[in-house]
């Protein structure tokens, strides 16, 4: 069933009683060409470019729980390319120009907004770093521009200008950075997927991986064994525990990451803005609720919740940066679980395993990276090959010291980037 | 309608409050809500999606429909609940989300294109042509959305916070809460009783029952009494407990003024407590839920208990000719109370062909009501039992669907409810959350009498495990009946019936997405946005869940519910993070020349925590750089003096202290001689550079570390590790000294003249060559001496106990003035580390190792230090690497920033072709041209060459030479001088 | 969160600072190979359940810690000195 405005005319009239299932729920079959081990927003997209790109449809994405149950649906929905190291930089500018074909591409409305974002600086350094960081991006073909504090009184009057702790002394725009409705884009991959003949098998948890003579042969799972040659891991926030089911140990430490949203409000901050000083960032979605997050709450743990201390501090932050949200209620909070790799960027790598692949340690970076991922990963699937642009996503660069992509200058401290 | 014989509001004296411009009467103790209804106000807003006209639902902090804004202007508050806002004289509150006015909407034309509008209608359409979604879709959809509107301006409101401490912290201060208090306070258990309402009571407020032979109102009366005469018990109203955190944290939101008239905005609006219990009573009641029939959500319907509320507590009758439908038996009271108060009870349709109702008014059983009528306020309702269907006129309908524990707070450390069908509704599983247990109402016991003995049972159970023997006393004897319920979610019918109300989910679109698939309770949350409005579902969830359980032909125990996560009602980020307002966000810490430096109207810049002045004009000065190219060529020429105290310092002693040193820094420290100094490089355990600076040997046992500003907190975090870590056989002790040293440099030619003519004792020369340290004596005062340079002159910096920096900077400064230079500040500093080459946290940005700075031959081969495994990857000594240079600019009247990244001069500016960046940029007065320090692919191979520094942002491409970083007296002659 | 640390009695988790696993004491010598080094530094077991953690009392005693916590339900189990570890050169 294609999506458009006339169709939803047409079901409308009819009284909306014959729209078909997003996809299919399909029983496993007992052997796949590849097995995609976690239906989350990256495994989605892999599976989703596997077929498309690479022409291999026989395949099976497995999901313990429900599709898109991981971070994909828990996250602040920012997209956006300003990367300053080569590595990253040319991947998620890939990701971007993904994002900005998707809902053609898909036939799916994920409502990418292209609202632009604004990182504010606080000092001469910082302000440094952000010319540095807006050159990178300009030699990589992405827009950014600095923004003087004049040009941020128009575009964000309601920041603290006067009597801040930080003056603001000015902004990276980019504007082709946004938002994007984070299940929908789930959905949207999924349904694409499933058209293409993907099969999405829910409640179908992996608990062991066969392997034979170093390679893969297939998976055990809560419903019975699946065979195929290759096996791909993408399970961000359990990425440890899985892989440990075949024996690899990961340079990945879980944190948890809590954000936050508020009762629907009339629009009052139209593009994303992010606080140099205090890990905030913000955004309005269309439903009128602020969105908005920090830091993570700095231990390990598993329980997709966080405690009051960082709770705090993010709300000191919004009324640090923008005391005009005094009165904006928050309606829910929440805790997603990050993969923290060691320099803060992410794996798309083969394993000791023939044929075991594994997508990982996205850190809270994942959600703007869906597209790219999944497009790299399904070529790493299909060809033995690393896509050009995430071929320094490796194991490897932990090791050697090459190709280190350590954003934050924080080093091999997991919580620190 | 109000009814003077009910309620127990005092009805002497009324107060004036506005409703969308118009004023209406109230009393004392009213809330928005029950004044409205007081005043026959039924229509109170509009619906999120449909705009559908709304009036009052409930009687509680759940309400879905009527929310409203308060005040006006600077200090509106959006989406209150009219059903928690208390009235006071010359309150303004507003109806919400509808334009041009609440009557007429012209958004309620959604409700005409509803069938275009199902679930999810919007992921599958505004997709052509693609750029319209940002430019037209929308912009459109986001004004439609929304409810209530933040002024733009600061919230300026005063807010506060504490910590409170007890052994019991008993949340929610109805019968179960009130009896729990009683109990473990009279055992002597440090108790805190929280409730979110104006006045104690909880459902007891609202009803009629008899406890021990009173007057429920009067029992709760007598509890409180003896409560307050308790000291080991605090209570706190109007405080709503809206997280449950770890190790017996709780999140408390009290609001303290609200209710009152507060016009200065002077009075503290709200106090945000963070409780540490060592056990928790969770007695937060129940809340009532609705059933969907058609047309469910005009003004007028409500819930049953509310109608009975609103009568017994505020003296309101919600309607002139009262309904109540329902599928149990509590909603009997709400029609033997009423009938008591003489309110005319148009109908009782009870679901169940046996309900024990018995009354002089039209009862309708095994009957359902199936549709309804009324544009903006209810007119008729259409019911429909084994004789046929029916219209009824009435103005108001309670809705009695059963009751739902509010478990939410039980469940927020991840715990998942259990499905108990006796009730027909959803209890937390026993210690869901350690140390808390779940009485009265909250766990499922619907009538007082069961909830006094669950609050029995588990009083006695928590005071014998902290060892308190007390006589198991009988609960008090309440008299009311048992609670009987026959499930009923949904009404056949063909009519919209709605589920969850402000985000206008109706049961067909339930349907709609099992058909698509979205089967499971997320999937069905998230497409149909059920239980995602303002309420989080508390009326509306348990309904939706048991028709997707149908729909899908599951149970309702298999489907489940979704996540209960903080808050369990909105708390403002005001409220929570009002303390980071303005300079409050961050501790400001000054040196002890800040004064000074602001009475010679120095700029001052924030460098971390520290305030530092940039430089300082000078009459005739036009602008920054003028003045520091003064500054930077008076100490080249003379001298001059700088506040350096932000360095970090940190003082070791013991006989290992060199050892240790040896092993935080890479190259050795024990080697270094008493009374000389040292230049050290710090590199975390990855092999990256950490920190740099000097440590100076004071004797034998005792060194001084100086920390880069920046890196001071983390140093001493680093070496505390290494320390207790890896070296705890090292004899030694440390401590920060940061705070009580106030340091100066004193820097060109004629420092030493400077340092000389201040010191008791003038100085030997001999006795201080470069890199020497020992203690001085100025004007009788021990202080420190370093002969240390950061500009490349001759310099010297020198440290004295805090309480005499200012004085002792005043002094340096007049003798610098009499020695032909002054003062000097950031920018000056930062030109001349510049010149010399020195790096500083923008070289050493985490990313730089000792390779990449010239370094290496400071990493001793000799030795384990930290970071010296790591920094022999290859990858950290690949001479591709970008490494340290320097820039010259010359001929251009262009300004060379930090930032811009370099090419080769005849590549073109592309990412691939990058060789590297400039890390500092200045104007050198010395040289005349700007210069800089930049990461360059195999930089050091590469003196002499020409490239390209291309800053996009300044839209210039800048030939420079590549050079020695050190553009300034490469030889060290004046440093050594 | 709270935790006992065993100088200062319970207190909130603001007084912490948080490094990471307690596999960090456990420093190879610096003849060890790279591959062991890179172990040490980046690999984690990640335990979805009981771990033991680096906690430093950084506005408290300036002690080390190492807590036992479990990162599913976060329990903790047990607090101690890095010095009372048994697992540094005494």
């Amino acid at each position: 069933m294609r999506f458009s405005a006339l169709r939803i005319f047409k079901e409308g009239l009819t009284g909306n009683m014959n729209w078909e299932p997003h996809w299919r729920n399909p029983s496993p079959k007992s052997k796949y060409d590849v097995i995609i081990v976690g239906g989350g927003g990256h495994g989605l997209s892999t599976a989703y470019y596997l077929a498309k790109n690479h022409g291999i449809r026989n395949v099976a994405v497995l999901e313990k729980g429900h599709l898109g149950s991981g971070n994909i649906g828990r996250n602040t929905t920012i997209v956006r390319s300003n990367y300053l190291l080569p590595g990253n930089s040319e991947f998620y500018s890939h990701s971007l120009k993904l994002w900005e074909g998707l809902e053609a591409d898909l036939n799916y409305n994920v409502m990418m907004s292209q609202r632009g974002l604004i990182m504010l600086c606080h000092s001469d350094g910082q302000r440094d770093a952000f010319v540095r960081r807006a050159n990178a991006m300009r030699s990589r073909g992405d827009d950014a521009q600095m923004l003087s504090v004049q040009d941020l009184r128009k575009l964000l009057p309601y920041l603290n200008y006067n009597s801040a702790r930080f003056p603001i002394y000015g902004g990276l725009l980019q504007k082709r950075a946004g938002t994007a409705r984070h299940d929908a884009v789930a959905w949207g991959y999924a349904r694409a997927a499933d058209q293409r003949g993907v099969d999405l098998i829910q409640n179908c948890e992996v608990t062991g991986f066969n392997i034979n003579s170093g390679r893969i042969t297939g998976v055990e799972t809560t419903r019975g064994i699946i065979e195929a040659n290759k096996v791909a891991i993408v399970v961000a926030g359990r990425s440890s525990q899985v892989a440990q089911l075949a024996g690899i140990r990961l340079p990945i430490e879980s944190h948890i990451l809590q954000a936050f949203v508020t009762e629907g409000l009339k629009p009052i901050i139209n593009n994303v803005v992010s606080f140099g000083m205090g890990h905030f960032y913000i955004s309005q979605s269309d439903k009128g609720g602020l969105v908005f997050g920090g830091d993570l709450d700095g231990y390990a743990s598993y329980a997709q919740r966080g405690n009051l201390p960082l709770l705090e501090h993010v709300f000191e932050a919004g009324m640090a940066l923008m005391p005009m949200i005094g009165k904006a209620k928050v309606l829910r909070s929440w805790g997603g679980i990050m993969d923290m790799s060691p320099d803060g960027s992410p794996i798309i790598d083969k394993t000791s395993v023939g044929g075991l692949f594994i997508n990982c340690g996205w850190c809270y970076g994942g959600f703007k990276a869906v597209p790219a991922s999944g497009y790299a990963y399904a070529h790493l699937i299909a060809t033995d090959n690393h896509f050009h642009t995430a071929k320094n996503f490796r194991f490897e660069r932990f090791q050697t010291g090459y190709h280190l992509m350590d954003e934050e200058g924080t080093g091999s401290q997991h919580n620190l980037h | 309608m109000r009814i003077a014989s009910q309620g127990i509001l005092n009805q002497d004296k009324e107060i004036t409050f506005y409703f969308d411009s118009k004023p209406y009467k109230g009393f004392l103790g009213d809330t928005v809500a029950s004044a409205l209804l007081a005043n026959d106000v039924y229509l109170v807003g509009r619906s999120f999606k449909y705009h559908r006209p709304r009036g009052i639902l409930g009687i509680g902090s759940e309400e879905p429909n009527a929310l409203i804004s308060v005040h006006k202007g600077r200090r509106v508050e959006p989406n209150v609940r009219a059903t928690v806002q208390e009235i006071y004289q010359g309150l303004i509150v507003t109806s919400q989300n509808s334009w041009p006015n609440l009557k007429f909407d012209a958004l309620a034309t959604n409700d005409i294109a509803a069938r275009f509008l199902s679930a999810g209608f919007y992921y599958k359409t505004f997709m052509w042509p693609p750029r319209f979604w940002e430019a037209l879709y929308e912009p459109i959809i986001r004004r439609a959305a929304g409810l209530g509107r933040l002024d733009s301006k600061t919230d300026d409101d005063n807010y506060d916070q504490n910590f409170l401490f007890c052994d019991l912290l008993i949340i929610g201060g109805g019968p179960s809460g009130l009896l729990s208090a009683l109990l473990t306070a009279r055992a002597g258990l440090d108790v805190i009783l929280v409730d979110e309402n104006a006045i104690f009571g909880g459902q007891l407020r609202f009803e009629n029952t008899i406890i021990d032979g009173d007057h429920c109102k009067d029992w709760v009366d007598s509890c409180l009494v003896e409560l307050k005469s308790l000291d080991n018990v605090r209570m706190i109203s109007r405080a709503t407990v809206f997280g449950v955190y770890d190790q017996g944290t709780f999140g408390v939101l009290e609001r303290l003024s609200h209710h009152v008239q507060n016009s200065e905005n002077d009075a503290v609006l709200d106090r945000y407590h963070r409780i540490v219990a060592s056990s928790s009573i969770l007695a937060s009641g129940s809340i009532e839920r609705h059933i969907a029939f058609g047309n469910n959500d005009r003004p007028g319907i409500m819930m049953a208990s509310a109608v009975r509320g609103y009568l017994n507590h505020y003296g309101v009758s919600a309607g002139k000719s009262v309904s109540i439908f329902g599928n149990n038996d509590d909603a009997f009271n709400t029609a033997y109370d009423l009938n008591n108060a003489g309110v005319e009870i148009a109908a009782y349709i009870d679901s169940r062909s046996d309900a024990g109702i018995q009354g002089d008014f039209p009862i309708f059983r095994g009957a359902e009501v199936y549709d309804t009528g009324g544009r903006l306020a209810l007119e008729h309702i259409c019911i429909r039992d084994e004789k046929g269907e029916r219209r009824i006129q009435t103005d108001c309908l309670g809705v009695a669907g059963g009751w739902n524990p509010s478990i939410h707070l039980s469940c927020h450390t991840n715990s998942k409810p259990e499905w108990n069908s006796e009730i027909a509704a959803f209890t937390s599983k026993e210690n869901s959350v350690p140390g808390m247990k779940v009485v009265g109402s909250a766990n499922g016991h619907f009538t007082t009498s069961a909830c006094f003995k669950s609050v029995l049972e588990v009083v006695n159970e928590l005071l014998n495990s902290k060892g308190i023997k007390i006589k198991s006393k009988s609960p008090p004897k309440a008299s009311d009946a048992d609670y009987n319920i026959s499930p009923l979610w949904a009404v056949e019918g063909h009519k919209r019936a709605w589920l969850d109300f402000q985000n206008d989910v109706t049961t067909k679109d339930i349907k709609q997405s099992v058909a698509e698939n979205f089967s499971s309770v997320e999937h069905m949350k998230r497409y149909t946005t059920q239980g995602m409005a303002t309420d989080q579902g508390k009326g509306s969830n348990v309904i939706s869940i048991a028709l997707l359980a149908d729909a899908s032909g599951e149970s309702i125990e298999s489907t489940g519910t979704t996540t209960f996560r903080p808050p369990y009602t909105p708390i403002s980020i005001g409220a929570i993070g009002s303390s980071g307002r303005d300079k409050g966000f961050a501790p400001e810490r000054f040196t002890t020349t800040h004064s000074t430096s602001i009475a010679l109207a120095a700029p001052m810049i924030e460098a971390g925590l520290w305030y530092r002045p940039s430089y300082y004009p000078k009459i005739g000065e036009n602008d920054w750089l003028q003045s520091c190219n003064r500054e930077v060529l008076s100490v080249r020429k003379n001298v001059g003096i700088c506040d350096v105290s932000t360095l970090g310092k940190i003082e070791l002693q013991g006989k290992d202290a060199g050892k240790f040193l040896d092993f935080v820094y890479t190259n050795s420290f024990s080697s270094l001689a008493v009374g000389r100094v040292r230049y050290g490089l710090m590199l975390r355990e990855d092999g990256f550079v950490m920190d740099d600076g000097t440590s100076a040997r004071l004797s034998e046992n005792s060194y001084l570390m100086t920390t880069t500003t920046a890196a001071a907190g983390s140093v001493m975090r680093h070496l505390d590790f290494v320390h207790q870590a890896y070296r705890p056989d090292l004899d030694v002790r440390f401590v920060s000294v940061t705070e009580q040293w106030a340091q100066f440099a004193v820097s060109g030619p004629r420092s030493r003249d400077v340092i000389s003519s201040i010191l008791d004792e003038p100085l030997n020369k001999k006795d201080w060559s470069f890199m020497a340290c020992g203690e001085v004596k100025v004007m009788g005062v021990k202080a420190r001496l370093f002969r240390i340079s950061f500009s490349g002159e001759l310099g010297f910096e020198l440290a004295i106990p805090s309480r005499y920096g200012a004085s002792l900077f005043n002094v340096l400064k007049l003798e610098a003035d009499q020695h032909g230079g002054g003062i000097y500040g950031m920018e000056a500093m930062n030109v001349m580390r510049l010149e010399k080459g020195f790096i500083t946290h923008a070289e050493i940005d985490g990313r730089a190792t000792a390779y990449d700075v010239g370094m290496q031959r400071m990493l001793s081969q000799k030795k384990d230090f930290i970071g010296n495994k790591m920094a022999q990857r290859p990858g950290l000594l690949d001479p591709n690497r970008e490494r340290l240079v320097g820039l010259k600019m010359k001929g251009s009247t262009s300004s060379l920033k930090a930032g811009s990244q370099l090419f080769n001069i005849y590549d073109e500016p592309l990412a691939d072709n990058n060789q590297g960046f400039i890390s500092s940029a200045a104007f050198s007065p010395v040289e005349n041209c700007y210069v800089g320090l930049a990461f360059f692919r195999r930089g050091p191979e590469r003196w002499g060459e020409r490239i390209n520094a291309v800053n996009f942002m300044a839209d210039t491409q800048l030939e420079c030479e590549v050079c020695n970083p050190v553009f300034y007296d490469p030889d060290g002659n004046k440093m050594h001088a | 969160m709270r935790i006992l640390c065993p100088n200062c009695g319970e207190r909130d988790i603001r007084e912490f600072y948080y490094r990471g696993s307690a596999q960090d004491l456990h420093r190879p010598n610096l003849e060890d190979s790279l591959s062991d080094w890179h172990e040490f530094l980046h690999l984690r077991d990640n335990t979805a359940g009981e771990i033991r953690d680096l906690w430093y009392h950084e506005k408290g005693c300036n002690s080390w810690l190492v807590v036992t916590r479990n990162t599913v339900t976060h329990e903790i189990i047990k607090t101690e000195l890095v010095k009372n570890t048994g697992e540094v050169r005494a």
